[in-house]
């Protein structure tokens, strides 16, 4: 089954076994297994390419940036600043200067929450998120709302977990400051109406923000499409090492915004009476930043940008067809998130079989899923779910895979059902 | 029996095993026969809550001795749970506080299960501990 996939646009058909060669570890076992790896929405695998920039920094010309004058900081520097504008072309931001390189998803919604947020929400004002959100998209509002006596307004979604836009019409008002959204939920795979959601927004000269963590690795990410004011994701969820992120942000909004952390980098000039601040992007990244991840980012961008999109996206969304369908023809499944457009995530619950027990069994199989509630508690709550058993998919998965997953949870039924 | 003698015999009953998922296996068998706990301990107060599963744990004593018995809404769990329980309930409280639990080592279970939930098997043993540490001290008051 795995040729039959064809590129929608140039009829090629994606080869998924040249692709899975290029990542190392998906040639490994798991309890003496072969692994299947399908927590990919939790990271993805790294491609040998990463790895070797890793490698390659650390060997040959590993120096602090920007303030050496020898000939390895002047290499480093040169291969760290390059991967701003590899990220720039990526997002299709405007300038380089729009780009600021963060830990990840959680660190560029708090950078926006404790700057932009600070400086513009006050008391009696409000902030809207979705009913889906991830815990990183929630807790930093709810701090900035306690802190300013500000109110967050939930959008709520339906019984696919599908935003309800009516509602979400009715929500926005004068008194809302902020809206942030995630572009692709984690715990049910739902891809929002982001760009329907900002030109709402707009229409009331609110700024939004996107959660891309999932979707920079799902869809095509254009910010000047969407007209977001914010976006950011984590490098790690797209072939790239953990600990590297970005945010994107307009350049009239950041230039606005007051810094986040203080220290080096970050300035323009020190002195005891009094600091100025450094230009954009730089005013937001004091310290050393996390030179050889970064590094390792434009890579994994660079390799991720090289793969045939249009063939990987077909593949990637036939293999959520598969495994909805054979999942939901097993008795008891049920599959949690079933909108519309959905990213390859399939979330489920088995009848009375408890997610951590099916996941433990198919571990012992080889088999990688995620178990529990997925930092989405009240996803969970809306659902009436202890947690989920969840599967994501990336384009080096196959068919033969899913087959196993199927056999796996027909299995875990049979053994744990008494 | 003595806990050391305990944990030996379970040793030896693993050790007839060479893959994890036969470990898994036994381990839900035994989440399977431990018998229910009485819904009216089913309470707050008696709950251990992890990321993934809850378990309840109710202690008691007799004639000096302290037992347990628990539930989880988790099968492997509940596995786990026999475990500690076939180890540790109906023995003298000052056993249950003095021993290392070496076998959870020995059978190699530390090292297949996750952080989280080797964290909440240490959080299980430690109310064991606790509750047998109270029983102990006022024993001896």
């Amino acid at each position: 089954m795995d040729s039959v996939i064809t590129d929608p646009v140039t009829k090629a058909p994606f080869d998924v076994e040249s692709v899975r060669r290029d990542f190392p570890v998906l040639k490994g076992k798991a309890h003496g297994k072969p692994l299947i790896y399908f927590d990919n929405a939790a990271t993805s695998q790294k491609p040998q390419v990463v790895i070797d920039k890793l490698v390659d920094y650390y060997s040959n010309y590993n120096a602090n940036i920007h303030r050496g004058v020898h000939y390895l900081s002047q290499k480093a520097s040169n291969e760290f600043d390059v991967v701003r504008s590899i990220v720039q072309k990526f997002i299709n931001a405007s300038s380089e200067r729009e780009i600021i390189f963060v830990k990840g998803t959680t660190e560029g919604i708090n950078l926006v929450a404790s700057t932009y947020g600070r400086k513009n929400v006050k008391a009696g004002d409000e902030v809207i998120v979705s009913a889906m959100e991830h815990h990183s998209n929630i807790v930093p509002w709810q701090m900035l709302c306690e802190e300013k006596g500000a109110t967050l307004k939930v959008i709520p979604m339906n019984e696919k977990g599908e935003i309800i836009m009516e509602e979400y019409k009715k929500l926005l008002s004068d008194k809302t400051k902020f809206v942030s959204v995630v572009h692709t939920s984690n715990s049910l795979g739902t891809v929002n109406p982001v760009k329907e959601i900002i030109r709402l927004a707009h229409e009331r000269n609110i700024p939004v923000m996107v959660d891309a963590a999932q979707g920079i690795v799902h869809s095509t990410i254009d910010v000047q499409k969407l007209d977001c004011d914010f976006l950011t994701f984590s490098g790690h969820k797209v072939f790239s090492p953990t600990g590297t992120g970005v945010l994107f942000g307009k350049t009239e909004l950041l230039e606005a915004m007051p810094p986040y952390q203080g220290g080096g980098e970050m300035i323009s000039s020190v002195k005891f009476e009094k600091t100025t601040y450094n230009e954009i992007p730089y005013k937001f990244e004091a310290g050393t930043p996390n030179i050889a991840d970064v590094i390792g980012l434009g890579a994994g961008l660079n390799y991720f940008s090289g793969i045939d999109q249009a063939g990987a996206h077909a593949h990637e969304q036939a293999l959520l067809k598969y495994a909805s369908e054979k999942l939901s023809a097993i008795d008891g499944v049920r599959l949690i998130g079933t909108a519309k457009e959905k990213a390859s995530v399939v979330s489920f619950v088995i009848d009375g079989l408890n997610a951590l027990d099916v996941g433990m069994f198919l571990d012992t199989m080889g088999i990688a899923v995620r178990t529990g509630q997925h930092c989405t508690e009240p996803v969970m709550d809306q659902f009436c779910i202890p947690g989920t058993i969840r599967a994501s998919f990336l384009f080096y998965n196959t068919f033969a895979e899913i087959d196993s997953l199927i056999e796996g949870v027909k299995k875990a039924i049979k053994l744990l059902k008494n | 029996m003595k806990i050391e003698e305990i944990e030996k015999s379970i040793v030896e009953d693993f050790e007839l095993f060479d893959e994890w998922a036969e470990k898994y296996q036994y381990i839900i068998e035994l989440g399977q026969k431990l018998p229910p706990l009485d819904d009216k301990y089913k309470i707050e107060e008696n709950k251990i809550k992890g990321c993934q599963s809850s378990v309840w744990l109710n202690a008691y004593s007799k004639e000096g001795k302290v037992f347990f018995e628990a539930d989880s809404d988790s099968t492997f769990v509940k596995g786990e749970i026999a475990l500690l329980i076939n180890v540790l309930s109906g023995q003298d409280p000052k056993d249950v506080v003095e021993t290392d639990l070496k076998f959870i080592d020995e059978i190699g279970l530390r090292q297949h299960i996750a952080v989280t939930r080797a964290n909440g098997l240490a959080s299980m043993i430690k109310q064991m501990k606790l509750y047998a540490l109270g029983l102990n001290s006022k024993q001896s008051a």
